[in-house]
């Protein structure tokens, strides 16, 4: 056996053809599922122990019990929209291997008793929708979609839809407004998605990652599963690393993986001559930590206690050659340009963080800004309708933290540059206005 | 009080939608359900709309693939691919207008044929995204064919800096490439060949390892 799951011989030419995949033993983990009730493929999921790939890490088995049993319209909707800076592993496997998450789906959709899932994928993934659904269309051929399937009774339709380019999309409420027809806007919770979701109605919504995952599970049974990975953080995962590496790509690891030996072992660390001076270890959404920190397991819980997140598993490596002030501007225009505008602290903080760290890079900042812009992001933290405020607050907070030094260096030599180097002497007009 | 304000840019047909940025005529009436009897609506359109309406529970769902067919059809959101878009799925150029400018894919102005975004992101701007850009911009010029921008993460850091060159990955880019690529879109060729990303293998050695059953 391979050690490799989903990236087990990824690269087979013709991997993305039912021949091909049902060769290599494709759709017989499917097979297995529909010959078990819905609740022992549950059971399997529970106790498989996996995490969401996508960015909360909740556990998927859980998040399929929350669905209420009974005959009803239910909804299977996989988060396609990958669109967290850095991240870039749903994006092969969809290339590569579709029929993967096609089966992962109906296997899901049964647990679940969903009977009309959708895959959203975004826009920009031209490519991988082709490919997704040339796979949906081979399926259904072959009697893997639709109505009794294999002749277990269960029925099934999928949908591919594609999205059009909003960041707020992979959000899952803002996902289901848009795969509604509507603007892309988050919804208030609760009501949770697996209560009230798409159509009103109940909703399962996973990642790619998480769904293609499934079919090895239900292969592998859930227990056998679980001893993959460490406490708490079973399985594999795929890994995106990216920025100043000599290897960028994606990896399939073993989570509990010294980060060390994922950023220098796997991706050959920074370029010759460069340090790392910090890493984003899941996205650009999650607080950055520092060279030190390289030393910690990569799984769910170490990289909670160190204060970030696992995210969506995207590392990105910033080098001494990167400054943090201008990787904090880059990050704050982006959650800018996606805050969708619903919420107050989300859509007025991204702003100001992007004017304020703008005045800092144009020299015209005091280090007492600094302390506004943290104040800031605490005003957002835990004040918006979903996460996206968060997920500018949580990485500048972090660096603003981490790198005060540095951002206060930045100030004086841009002000210095800029003229304001030396502070004016008061005028005695200005004090008696003042007074 | 809106004869005494400045003249506003309107397009062809005397309306000034879209663009969420111009102020908004308050004197005017929304607009309604467009009558199919005097919105013509070119048949492979219609077809493709209502191909998608089918394939939703509720028809709404299909305003994005909806409005993806009408700009494909027509270059871009114009208020006649709106108006089109709206006949069909019987939805107001309101609604759709509103969508169409949520999402940054669909274009709310006219654009050159050629769609060339360069992701300026952060993986992408480590490596030099926002120098590829402005080489980009430079090596097309004023060339109206072509549509340049900057764009948020697509998605293949590993390929940074990168572009998506009308759908197709292309990276790692070197600021050279910027004029080989315009060459290429102008004249019709593959764009850079050999950096397109469906033709890359996945980076770990393992998922190379062969048949071990």
């Amino acid at each position: 056996m391979s050690d490799k799951l989903l990236f087990d011989r990824i690269d087979e030419p013709g991997l993305d053809t039912i021949e091909v995949y049902m060769r290599r033993g494709g759709y017989e983990s499917l097979k297995r599922a529909l010959r078990m009730t819905p609740e022992e493929v549950l059971q399997n999921l529970l106790d498989s122990g996996l995490r969401g790939r996508g960015g909360a890490g909740f556990a998927m088995g859980k998040k399929v019990s929350f669905l209420p049993r009974g005959a009803m319209d239910k909804y299977l909707v996989c988060n396609a929209d990958e669109s967290e800076p850095g991240t870039f592993k749903d994006r092969e496997l969809m290339q590569k291997s579709p029929h993967m998450l096609v089966e992962g789906m109906i296997i899901a959709a049964y647990a679940a008793g969903a009977n009309r899932s959708f895959i959203y994928i975004r826009g920009e993934y031209e490519l991988q929708a082709m490919k997704l659904e040339a796979a949906i269309h081979e399926a259904r051929e072959a009697g893997f979609l639709g109505e009794d399937i294999l002749g277990s009774g269960h029925s099934q339709t999928l949908v591919l839809h594609r999205g059009a380019g909003a960041y707020i999309c992979g959000e899952e409420t803002g996902l289901l407004d848009s795969l509604e027809g509507k603007r892309g806007n988050p919804r208030l919770k609760p009501p949770f998605p697996a209560n009230q979701g798409l159509y009103q109605g109940p909703t399962l919504i996973n990642n790619v990652e998480t769904l293609a995952t499934v079919p090895h599970i239900i292969k592998m049974g859930g227990t056998e599963y679980a001893k993959l990975g460490v406490d708490n953080s079973a399985g594999t995962k795929l890994i995106s690393i990216s920025g100043n590496v000599q290897r960028p790509g994606n990896y399939e690891i073993e989570l509990g993986m010294k980060s060390r030996d994922i950023v220098y072992g796997l991706a050959g660390g920074p370029e010759p001559g460069r340090e790392i001076k910090f890493w984003f270890p899941g996205g650009s959404s999650s607080p950055v930590l520092t060279p030190e920190d390289l030393e910690l397991p990569y799984d769910f819980d170490s990289m909670a206690k160190a204060g970030s997140m696992l995210g969506s598993g995207a590392i990105i490596v910033v080098d001494d050659s990167n400054s943090v002030v201008d990787v904090a501007l880059t990050l704050a225009k982006f959650y800018r340009h996606e805050s969708c505008g619903k919420c107050t602290p989300c859509r007025e903080g991204t702003n100001w963080t992007v004017k304020m760290l703008q005045r800092i890079h144009e020299g015209d900042a005091t280090p007492m800004d600094l302390d506004i812009i943290a104040s800031v992001q605490d005003q957002i933290m835990g004040n918006c309708l979903c996460v996206l405020g968060d997920a500018m607050a949580m990485p500048l907070s972090s660096m603003v933290a981490k790198f005060r030094g540095e951002f206060e260096q930045y100030i004086e030599e841009k002000r210095a540059a800029a003229g304001f180097g030396e502070m004016p002497e008061p005028s005695p007009i200005a004090i008696a206005g003042a007074a | 009080m809106s004869e005494q304000s400045p003249a506003v840019a309107r397009y062809g047909h005397g309306s000034r939608i879209p663009g969420w940025d111009d102020s908004v005529d308050l004197g005017k009436d929304p607009a309604p359900v467009p009558d199919p009897a005097t919105t013509p609506v070119p048949p492979q359109l219609r077809e493709q709309i209502e191909a998608a309406m089918a394939k939703y529970p509720n028809f709404r769902s299909a305003a994005i693939p909806a409005l993806h067919a009408a700009q494909d059809l027509h270059g871009w959101c114009s208020p006649e691919a709106i108006e089109q878009v709206a006949c069909v799925m019987r939805l107001t150029p309101g609604y759709l207008t509103a969508v169409a400018t949520f999402y940054d894919m669909f274009e709310t102005e006219p654009v050159g044929r050629h769609r060339v975004y360069v992701c300026t992101n952060i993986s992408c701007s480590l490596r030099g995204g926002p120098e590829l850009l402005a080489a980009v911009q430079q090596a097309a010029g004023e060339d109206p064919d072509f549509n340049v921008r900057g764009f948020e993460c697509l998605g293949a850091c590993d390929i940074a800096p990168m572009a998506s060159v009308n759908g197709e990955f292309v990276g790692p880019l070197e600021l050279a490439d910027a004029e080989q690529l315009v060459a290429d879109l102008r004249e019709g060729r593959e764009v850079l060949p050999e950096k397109q990303l469906s033709r890359r293998a996945c980076a770990d050695p393992g998922a190379k390892a062969q048949a071990h059953e």
